[in-house]
This record gives C-alpha cells, structure tokens and sequence, in this order.
C-alpha cells in the first residue's frame, strides 16, 4: 500500500515536471530548427540556431527593443528600490498612528486594476506631452513614472524591516550618524537579502510589462521586448524558428537575473510572508 | 516642580516631534507617487465614467454610460468569460498548488529540488513569451495535438484555439501552468514554518494522512491560502496579456476578458474613454465585493 502511494507521488510530480518543463524545451528545441521543420512537429535539436539568429537580426531590430527594454528595467528597479525601501523604513522605525493610517490606505492601491487607471493614466501623460515631451506619450520615462512605486514593495520592505535589529539604529547614533546616514550606512547594508528579492521581483515585472507600454509608447523605435515579441507571434506566415529564437533572447536576463538572485528571492519571499 | 515636568515634557515631544517629521520626509516620495499615479487615476475614471465622446473630446452625459452597460451584449459575454475562467482556474490552480507543496515538503522526497525549480520554472517565463508559446502549442496542426494524437488520446485534431469552448480551456490551462508554481512556493514556505511536533501528536493521536491534512495542514494555511487566492482573483479579473496574444479574444469573442475589452474601446475601436472608464469600474466593484466574500468566507482575518 505504501509502496503504491509512494510510486503514484513519483508518476504524479514527474508528469507535473515534465507538463511544467515541456513548453521550455520545445522553445529551446524549436530555436534550433528551420520554422518548415518545428510545422512537421521536429522534437530533435537541429543545427539552425546561428542562421535563426542572423535571420532575426537582420530582418527585425530586436536589438533596439532589448536596448529600450533594458533602459526601462534596470531605471524603474534602481528608483523603485530606492523609494519603496526609504518608505517601508519610514514607516516601520518612525512609526506612528497617523503613519499607519495612511499606510493602510496606500494598500488599498494594490486592489486597483490597472485596467481601471490606464486611461486615465494616459491622457495624464498625453496633457504632459505638450508641456513636457521628454516625460509625456512615447517615450521611455512614461513607460517607467507610473510603475515606480507599488504599494507591495512598500509593503515588502515594511515587513522586512519588522526583523531589522534596531540596536544598530542606537548604536550608530551614538556615532553621530543623521537620519539618512542611519538608514544609508546602517540600514541598507543589512538588508541586503530584502533588496536582492524586491530587486528581482521588480527587475521581472518591469522586464515583462506589456499592456502600458503598448499604451504609451507609439513609434517603433520605442518598442519593448514584450511588445515585438508579441508582435511577432501575431504575424500571419511565422517563421517559427525565428519567433523562437527571439523568445529564447528576450528569457535570458530574467533567467539570468533569477538563477544568480534564486537563494535571495526565496529567502526573502518567505521573509515578507511571514 | 511643576514647571519642571512640563519643561521635559515639552523637550520630549519636541524630539518626538522632529523623528516623526523625518518619518514623514521618509515615506513622503512613494506616498506622493501612489496619489498621482494610482490614486488621483481612480478618481478621474470616475468622473470620466459620467463623460462620453471620442479622443480627448468629452461631455458630461450624466448616468447613459451606467444604462449603456446593462445592455451591452459584449460586456456581458466579457463578464461571462472572466468568471469562467475565474470559478474554474482559481480553485484547481489552488488546489493543484496545495497538494504539489504537500508533496514536495515530505523530507522522505527524493529529487525535491529538481521538482519544485521545475515547477516554478513557469512562474519566471514572461507573460507574453508564454502565451505566443502556448499559441503555437495549440495550434490545430501543432505540438499538442501531434502529441495526443500519437499517443491515441484523441483521433481527430482539438481546435484548441479555434472552438469557442476548446479556446477557453487553452486559456484556463494556460494560466494555470503559468501560475500553479508560483503559488506553491507560498505554500511551501508556510508549512515549512509549521512545527513538525503537532504531526506527531496527531500520528500518535491515530490521525490518518488525509485527517491530517484536513485538520492540521488547511487551518494552518489558511491566511496563505486567503491571500494567495485574492491575489489569483485580482489577477484573474485583469487578464489582459494571455488572451490578446493566445486568441486574440476570438473566436468571435469567445474568450474576451474585461481587460481586453476596455483596452479595445480605448484603443482600438473608436476611441471612447467615458465609457471604457463605466467598464472598467465594474472591475473595481466586482473586487471590492470578491475580497468582501473571500474574507467573510475564511472567517476571522489574521
């Protein structure tokens, strides 16, 4: 009996493995392969990924997408590190009732569908166009304003900093240290796991963000990754070893930004859980 | 001595007061942020809820939009689809993701690591990168049914995206691989935390496995399994990324989610923003009394 339920626990999870797996190595597969041999159904890796790859470069500019797409991530990450961990230290070490009040309000941004504020959104940036282009419809610093801040990481960072030792706050203002150059010298370097984890997990969603760029930004040279990649998978004669290889291009710094990052994103997920 | 206490009484509160005002410059930024850019929004969707026209052009046209909706054929189907893809996905995928942590969290397990990274392996893929996958995937000439055919699942080819209902299922399979794996690791953390010594005394109790599990392991779970299920029925509400790029909302609007439809009264037909902005609320309100029920429903919140 136990045997049994011993070897149905292993069919189950390698089937849930495989089902999670397969799409990946299809992709990979399909990379690999000239798009008239993934069509036949081709589940053997082939010797066409370099000529994949030197077809996409030269028929589309993947390269100015990674390039925008790279602009956006890596802005919309440091600034939203920065501002959302200088909050949830704020509310958690200055606490106070009014303080909690208004951080109980700013939750309540998390129930807000975007659906419901992009429009809105939009015209906000359209009226900015005519007074500021820099910052208005089309370009780069609209797709990163609005995605900033999120009343999760704020959140992230306040439950963090629950398990913040203060002593070291005491300590380092016997030193002489100020406020800022408390939560500078003192706060930041500790927290270190929790930066790694909200660092990631913003680092994806900004990587991957495709309904309010495609909102906002207009001209082709602004595109991002998720808008050419769907772009591409929208066309009516694919070349599906091309489109795969794309794919493949546009996982690598979120797998990359993952695998390096893993031990600091479990470790402070179930931190901001708890 | 009066004057004394009330003269440190004074100092006290001063200080008091500067590190509550440094508090104050602290968190003043993301506050500022979150009122212009999340706050100040919701408003204006819904005055311009109440305006109608076309482009930047609008008039106050009172509560037409309200009337508009009751009677709108699209939204309703739209409605229809997202609560189908809500009553089914949300609780399988739920379900699914609890009993794989049960699973994976058994120390007996061999190869646990490889089993929870592959199962999480979709949570990082990017939404749009999956759903162009999962498209060609489905294809009626594609992988999938070349699979099942193979294996004599099926004789004749599922039209997995072309069939009203077979296009819903895609979807509701689709969301469901991506998502599965991320909720799982909520819950793999959570019964880490739970203390293995309440087992034995339920083992030494006479408890079985599934009394166990019922008994133990669910009313341990169940803040987690709140949140994360408030969070797949936010999430769910907004679909907007799988069904653009699966199905395209088709066929005919088979699969249309709400997100989609206000994106397309925005951006696609002629622009309407009053009466995309009346949709769009709809979504607020159906949250707003979703989060209600889920917290009604798990009873006392922690």
């Amino acid at each position: 009996m136990n045997k049994l339920k011993t070897t149905g626990t292993y069919i189950f999870l390698i089937l849930a493995a495989f089902i999670s797996i397969f799409p990946f190595l299809w992709m990979l597969i399909s990379a690999t392969n000239t798009s008239a041999d993934v069509t036949k159904g081709k589940l053997i890796p082939g010797s066409y990924f370099f000529d994949n790859i030197s077809n996409l470069f030269s028929s589309i500019d993947i390269g100015t997408a990674l390039l925008n797409s790279a602009k956006v991530s890596i802005t919309t990450t440091l600034l939203s590190l920065v501002i959302a961990s200088l909050a949830g230290y704020g509310f958690e070490i200055y606490r106070s009732k009014a303080k909690d009040v208004v951080f109980s309000i700013l939750l309540l941004s998390m129930m807000i569908p975007f659906a419901a504020i992009m429009i809105p959104l939009f015209q906000m940036f359209a009226k900015l166009s005519s007074v500021a282009p820099a910052i208005g419809i089309d370009t780069l610093s609209g797709v990163i304003l609005p995605t900033v801040v999120t009343a999760f990481l704020i959140f992230f960072f306040r439950q963090s900093t629950k398990m913040f030792p203060k002593e070291l706050l005491e300590a380092g203002r016997i030193d002489g240290l100020s406020e800022l150059g408390l939560f500078i010298r003192v706060y930041a370097p500790t927290m270190k796991t929790t930066y790694a984890a909200a660092g990631i997990i913003t680092f994806m969603a900004s990587w991957n963000n495709y309904l309010w760029p495609l909102i906002v930004l207009q001209s082709p040279e602004n595109q991002t990754i998720p808008m050419l990649i769907s772009q591409l998978g929208s066309s009516y004669s694919p070349d599906y070893g091309m489109i795969m290889t794309a794919i493949v291009i546009s996982t690598i710094p979120t797998a990359l930004v993952f695998f390096f990052m893993q031990k600091h994103f479990v470790a402070g997920m179930t931190g901001s859980v708890k | 001595m009066k004057t004394e206490v009330r003269r440190t009484s004074i100092r006290g509160s001063s200080i008091r007061t500067k590190a509550n005002l440094t508090g104050w410059l602290f968190i003043s930024l993301a506050v500022i942020m979150i009122v212009i850019f999340y706050f100040y929004p919701m408003l204006q969707a819904l005055l311009l809820s109440f305006k109608s026209g076309t482009g930047m052009n609008l008039d106050y046209v009172g509560i037409d939009n309200y009337k508009r909706l009751f009677s709108d054929k699209t939204f309703t189907t739209a409605l229809t689809n997202t609560f189908i893809y809500l009553i089914v996905q949300v609780p399988v995928m739920i379900i699914l993701a609890l009993f794989l942590s049960v699973l994976l969290n058994s120390r007996q397990l061999k190869f646990r690591g490889f089993f929870r990274t592959a199962i999480f392996l979709p949570a990082v893929t990017s939404l749009v990168a999956y759903s162009v996958i999962f498209k060609y995937l489905f294809a009626t000439d594609g992988m999938i049914n070349k699979l099942f055919m193979s294996i004599q699942l099926i004789q004749t080819p599922i039209e997995w995206i072309t069939d009203p209902f077979w296009a819903k299922v895609t979807i509701i399979i689709a969301i469901t691989w991506r998502w599965t794996g991320y909720n799982m690791i909520f819950y793999l953390s959570a019964l880490q935390n739970i203390d293995q010594s309440i087992y034995e005394a339920a083992r030494i109790d006479g408890a079985s496995a599934t009394r166990q599990f019922f008994g133990i392991t669910i009313p341990l779970l169940k803040p987690i399994i709140l949140f994360t299920s408030i969070t797949s029925t936010i999430g769910t509400l907004q679909l907007f990324d799988e069904v653009v790029n699966i199905t395209q909302g088709g066929p005919g609007n088979a699969t249309l989610s709400i997100s989609h439809y206000i994106y397309n009264l925005s951006f696609k037909y002629t622009s309407d923003f009053g009466y995309a902005a009346t949709v769009s609320y709809s979504i607020v309100v159906i949250i707003i009394i979703l989060a209600f029920l889920q917290f009604k429903l798990a009873g006392d919140k922690k």
